[in-house]
């Protein structure tokens, strides 16, 4: 047996997780076999009276599902077939009659945590690497093992729809406190302790656990049909509003809930097994997990070389990107020179990056003496000579291309011949700025998103001069920092602001042929955005849009039609700039939720607004983002259709669902996006005229890759 | 004690901005302001993360929970944990007794490299709760049914919870040091307004060093939580007092009629210090170019009733006689200044020859020091006095205003509550203006020293050292 052995403590089976080859254990057909096998071993053997499973791995006990092999599978009957024996098997093992127990330390995810659940007494480590999550949701899935209904059985309805329906993870405390785990201990006394409850157990001839303790509103909410109705109703309203329709899993692991409280547990393992085929043949799901495993293979861009690797990084500029960056720079190892030419601005970004650790320290995610320490690791200095011996530079100032120029000059002046100038930048061309460099090919660009801490993207700029070197450094950086990296060619814009302003201009367009502000949003986020693009631009300012607007990128956006007039300038002139003046698209009161900005009617022909048809905004609105992308892969902007849809879903939010604008294209087929692409062009000229690239795809019928 | 051959230099020091309590740092632990001064010391010695191989900080003032501070603030500062760390406490010279603590370790060859210095913030005092209600609470968990709680609740008074505030008194005698600074001040005939005018002179001095830029290499701007608002400068000194403003304050200690006020007495204060000590062969080895040791030092204890601050009068001649020095040998005074009258009263004790008889067993009074070498760039009366960290601005302000001067020695002295004196006596390596004969002296000493341990060590090493040198010469 490869994946397990057994150790005998007297009358108990020690069974050891231990996946050959791999740092950590995975759930795939081959093991099932295994599993099958050792479970015959336990019932036949009777000097076995009790049965413990412990993984030998550092930081893991089961991860969850092989899914590279799961996409391989050839179609959805095979996947519900494959949940289908996976619940046979845990059904059999929760019904053994030996005690088996999961003695648990490291991460439990997804099908791992399923098996801990089908196990008879759970008891964990309170190391840091222990958690508990079920996050087939994310990957367009549901728990298809037996989740979505011991969970509940075991947790309370309203946890378990917490876990169900948000993937998140649950760390040791709560998950003894909501009743996933039975009992926690240091991980060093976690085996020994097992194997006394083994025994103990296996003298009593039962197991004996604790059921949760319930609250009165649990009693009723989840101890009566009328109460549990209630609780599903809601949450299929809240799905339902959230997810628009684009997204099936939530749904289907409400239903499986539901049917499993109604009709018992063997009708709900039944569609639980039918829900998980039907999911895997779903477009989302192939997406979702295509995301997923993208993001993964992203990690292996980072370089070993030692040329490659710093320690230390200067940041110039303490505003919100300096000290986002910081933050995230300084929870990566890296130790940060924070330089600003103000104490106070230092003081500004280091309470901001204080607060963001201090609300972990809240949440005991964090030790408020680990926080200190990693605030150690900020130097905050208003003097240049401190950055004198730091290896990589990145610079965060005001958008102005001469700022930046002369903040570059004074870094080459200061630092070795060799530190790397890295400038976060949302639109300037790096060239430009680099253009008084004396050594050009040390300056790269590096755009974050912002919140820096929360945006999972990092757009790596490179121009014709950036050192192989350069690149590999931002690209660790980044990496190290838990972005994900897409390198890209210097332009207008480069990949995500392009073409996110042609979104936004286009979306600014509708406006004008008569939509309301209201309908433009709302027919964008059915399509699948997280925010509408009208909002969007209130966050980001009209301040900002104007100030990309003036640049490089708009002379190309004008020149193509894509920006017609001054319409962005007259809003900027009439200060509406969104969230920071209070009042851009929608008015924002100091109490209560934002409303439509009526006033601004009168920048787009009156208050009189029209009804446009929704799909026809929607493909308007979209589609221009996606021929956008489309050039920017002609022009070889982005190096490849994978980067590109990465870069458009975890920078902008393009709808996840979709796969990114390419595998947009690849499922909807390239002809019929080029047909209604050309109905638009007909209708608006020369902005939506397609890419050679989409014509030439719809001719051959290749696919994006 | 004097060393024969000094091993120990100073290297670097540096401070917060020392701040009044409470004030800026009114939210902050003592653990946190020791955090602020390692790490700066550790930012600008970044070695120190592998070379340091003991921090040792002065404490007076223990928050319970962090009671060894010098350990806690090293692990938040992010210094490599291999690095042992204690907290010793003297009263006012608790940073003293660290860095003669680090010395002794030092010149005994148990280490190389360590840091010394203090920490201390009444603002984070521990408030006690009254001994009645302590001794209420420590009964009632030995308590059995509602009859003891009964009994126990009918001994409870709610005056009782009114918790005790910190006060600075001696404990031995009862009196504040404000009291017995007061006392001291009228034994040795110091009148109100030498106190003023003192203490004048002193937030001139300070002022007028901050303007010339003295302090900013050592003091190192605190950003820190929670408000991050940045402290650049010692909030403790009034660069626009006056004689008249000082003269109109009332006696706070003994009143009405006595004469020392809050203008005259140092300010309850919180900061920290730290400061490089290393052997000097190992910091020339790391490319230091250290010029200042550390050649001396001595601790005296007296009555705490009636001597409680005259440490420095104990102190001073006893380290000076010891080396062979007179006062005009000193060209550097750093003196601590608990309260003007006390540093008057230490003064006029040297020159007073019953005192010097009496009490130091010499033969005649001790002499004066001359006011322009004292305390030429601020005192704790002007910067501040946070007790546990004092000792290291003395340190660091000695061996700068050292290296400025002309002159070979510098001398620190403080008192402290318990009746307790610390001197340390400086040395400079290489004087501006050098005396012939005390050069020469050094070199001898040093090639018999050299001669003495090398030759039992390797004999045939220095050998082939000694005849490759020549032609090199040539």
């Amino acid at each position: 047996m490869a994946y397990f052995t057994i150790k005998k403590h007297d009358n108990v089976a020690v069974v050891l997780l231990n996946q050959p080859k791999s740092p950590v254990n995975v759930l795939s057909s081959k093991m099932l076999t295994d599993f099958e096998n050792l479970m015959n071993t336990i019932e036949e053997d009777n000097s076995i009276s009790a049965a413990i499973l412990y993984s030998e791995k550092p930081d893991c006990w089961i991860a969850g599902a092989d899914i590279k092999e799961f996409m391989t599978m050839e179609n959805s009957e095979k996947a519900e077939e494959l949940s289908r024996s996976g619940n046979k098997l845990l059904t059999r093992l929760s019904k053994l009659n030996k005690p088996v127990i999961a003695a648990i330390n490291g991460a439990t995810l997804g099908g791992g945590l399923e098996v801990a659940l089908a196990c008879h007494y759970r008891i964990a480590s309170t190391d840091k690497k222990t958690i508990f999550g079920l996050p087939e949701v994310k990957l367009g899935l549901l728990p298809g093992g037996g989740g979505t209904q011991r969970s509940v059985r075991l947790v309370g309805l309203r946890n378990a729809l917490d876990m169900l329906l948000t993937g998140k993870n649950v760390y040791p405390f709560k998950a003894k406190k909501v009743g996933l785990v039975d009992e926690l201990i240091h991980k060093e006394g976690l085996l020994q302790a097992a194997i006394k409850i083994a025994k103990n157990f296996a003298k009593k001839g039962g197991v004996k656990r604790k059921p949760r303790k319930k609250g009165m509103l649990d009693k009723v909410l989840e101890g009566t049909g009328f109460g549990r109705n209630f609780v599903l109703k809601k949450a299929r309203e809240t799905v339902t509003r959230k997810t628009r329709g684009n997204y099936p899993a939530p749904l289907k692991i409400l239903d499986c809930v539901d049917i499993g409280l109604d009709n018992g547990l063997a009708a709900g393992l039944e569609a639980e097994s039918a829900g998980f085929g039907y999911l895997h043949g779903t477009e989302a799901c192939k997406s979702l997990v295509g995301l997923f495993i993208a993001m993964q293979d992203n990690k292996k861009l980072k370089s070993n070389a030692k040329t490659n690797q710093v320690d230390t990084i200067a940041m110039i500029g303490a505003g919100f990107m300096g000290s986002g960056i910081s933050e995230v720079s300084v929870k990566a190892g890296y130790d940060v020179i924070l330089k600003d030419i103000s104490l106070d601005g230092l003081g500004n970004a280091m309470k901001t990056i204080w607060g963001d650790f201090t609300k972990l320290v809240k949440r005991k995610a964090m030790g408020a003496v680990e926080r200190d320490k990693l605030m150690a690791k900020i130097t905050p200095t208003i003097h240049e000579t401190d950055m004198k011996e730091v290896d990589l530079v990145i610079e965060a100032v005001f958008e102005d291309t001469g700022l930046k120029q002369k903040i570059l000059v004074g870094v080459e002046d200061t630092c070795a011949s060799n530190t790397i100038f890295a400038t976060n930048t949302s639109s300037l061309p790096v060239a430009d700025i680099a253009a008084k460099a004396k050594k050009p090919e040390n300056v790269v660009g590096m755009h974050y998103f912002s919140p820096v801490p929360k945006m999972p993207l990092l757009e790596i700029i490179v121009t014709d001069k950036t050192s192989a070197r350069a690149k590999a450094i931002a690209t660790n950086v980044g990496l190290d920092q838990g972005k994900t990296v897409v390198v890209v060619k210097d332009g207008p814009g480069f990949y995500t602001t392009r073409i996110l302003s042609a979104l936004t201009h286009e979306a600014i367009k509708v406006l004008k042929q008569g939509a309301s502000v209201e309908a433009i949003d709302n027919a964008m986020k059915d399509w699948g955005f997280p925010v509408g693009p009208l909002s969007l631009l209130d966050e980001v300012g009209i301040d900002v849009a104007a100030h990309i607007a003036r640049g490089d990128l708009g002379n190309m956006f004008k020149e193509r039609g894509i920006e017609e007039d001054d319409t962005v300038e007259k809003l900027f002139e009439a200060k509406l700039f969104g969230r920071k003046s209070s009042k851009g698209f929608y008015a924002y009161p100091k109490k209560g939720r934002k409303t439509v900005n009526t006033d601004i009617y009168k920048h787009f022909g009156g208050e009189e607004r029209k009804k446009i048809d929704k799909t026809k905004i929607q493909n308007q609105i979209g589609l221009v983002m996606v021929n956008e992308a489309l050039l920017c892969l002609q022009e070889g902007i982005i190096s490849s259709a994978a980067d590109g849809d990465l870069a458009a879903i975890l920078g902008l939010g393009f709808p996840p669902f979709t796969g990114g604008p390419f595998s947009y294209i690849n499922t909807q087929g390239a002809n019929k996006v080029l047909t209604t692409i050309k109905e638009l062009e007909a209708e608006y000229g020369i902005r939506f005229k397609p890419a050679d690239i989409l014509v030439k795809h719809a001719e051959k019928g290749d696919l994006f890759k | 004690m004097i060393f024969k051959q000094a091993k120990v230099a100073f290297i670097d020091g540096v401070r917060t901005p020392f701040a009044k309590s409470p004030g800026p740092y009114a939210k902050l632990k003592s653990y946190d302001l020791g955090r602020e001064a390692l790490l700066a010391l550790k930012n600008r010695h970044p070695q120190l993360d592998k070379t340091c191989e003991q921090v040792t900080m002065g404490c007076v003032i223990h928050n319970a929970a962090t009671s060894n501070v010098a350990r806690e603030s090293l692990i938040g500062a992010g210094y490599d944990l291999s690095i042992p760390a204690s907290t010793v406490t003297l009263a006012c010279i608790s940073a003293n007794k660290a860095i003669t603590n680090t010395v002794e370790a030092i010149q005994a060859g148990v280490m190389t490299t360590a840091v010394a210095g203090g920490v201390e913030s009444t603002s984070d005092a521990p408030v006690r709760i009254s001994d009645k209600f302590k001794a209420v609470l420590l009964k009632a968990q030995k308590a059995k049914g509602a009859k003891d709680y009964w009994a126990l609740f009918r001994q409870f008074k709610f005056k009782d919870l009114v918790p005790v505030a910190p006060a600075i008194a001696e404990f031995s005698t009862g009196e504040t040091m404000g009291q017995d600074a007061d006392r001291l001040a009228a034994r040795f005939g110091v009148t109100r307004l030498e106190q003023d005018e003192f203490a004048l002179r002193s937030h001139q001095n300070a002022a007028k060093a901050w303007e010339e830029g003295k302090f900013d290499q050592e003091v190192q701007a605190v950003i820190a939580p929670p408000s991050f608002a940045p402290m650049e400068q010692d909030n403790t000194f009034y660069a626009t007092s006056s004689i008249e403003k000082l003269s109109s304050l009332r006696p706070v200690f003994v009143r009405p009629n006595g004469t020392v006020t809050a203008g005259n007495a140092s300010p309850l204060t919180d900061g920290a210090s730290a400061c490089l000590l290393m052997d000097i062969d190992e910091a020339k080895k790391q490319g230091y170019n250290p010029n200042v040791v550390i050649q001396g030092y001595s601790y005296s204890a007296h009555d705490p009733n009636g001597e409680l601050l005259l440490g420095p009068a104990f102190t001073i001649p006893k380290l000076l006689n010891e080396a062979g020095l007179k006062i005009n040998d000193i060209d550097v005074f750093e003196i601590h200044e608990a309260f003007a009258g006390q540093v008057l009263a230490n003064l006029a004790a040297l020159q007073d020859k019953e005192f010097c008889v009496e009490r130091l067993g010499l033969t005649d009074a001790f002499g004066e020091i001359p006011m322009e070498k004292i305390n030429t760039q601020g005192g704790s009366l002007s910067l501040g006095h946070p007790f546990g960290a004092t000792g290291g601005r003395l340190l660091i302000s000695a061996a700068r205003r050292l290296e400025e001067s002309d002159g070979e020695y510098a001398l620190i002295a403080a008192c402290a509550a318990g009746g307790q004196g610390s001197s340390i006596l400086l040395k400079k390596l290489k004087v501006t203006a050098p005396k012939k004969t005390a050069k020469k002296a050094t070199k001898k000493v040093a090639k018999k020293v050299a001669k003495k341990t090398t030759k039992k060590v390797a004999k045939k090493v220095t050998k082939k050292t000694t005849k490759a040198n020549p032609k090199t010469e040539k």
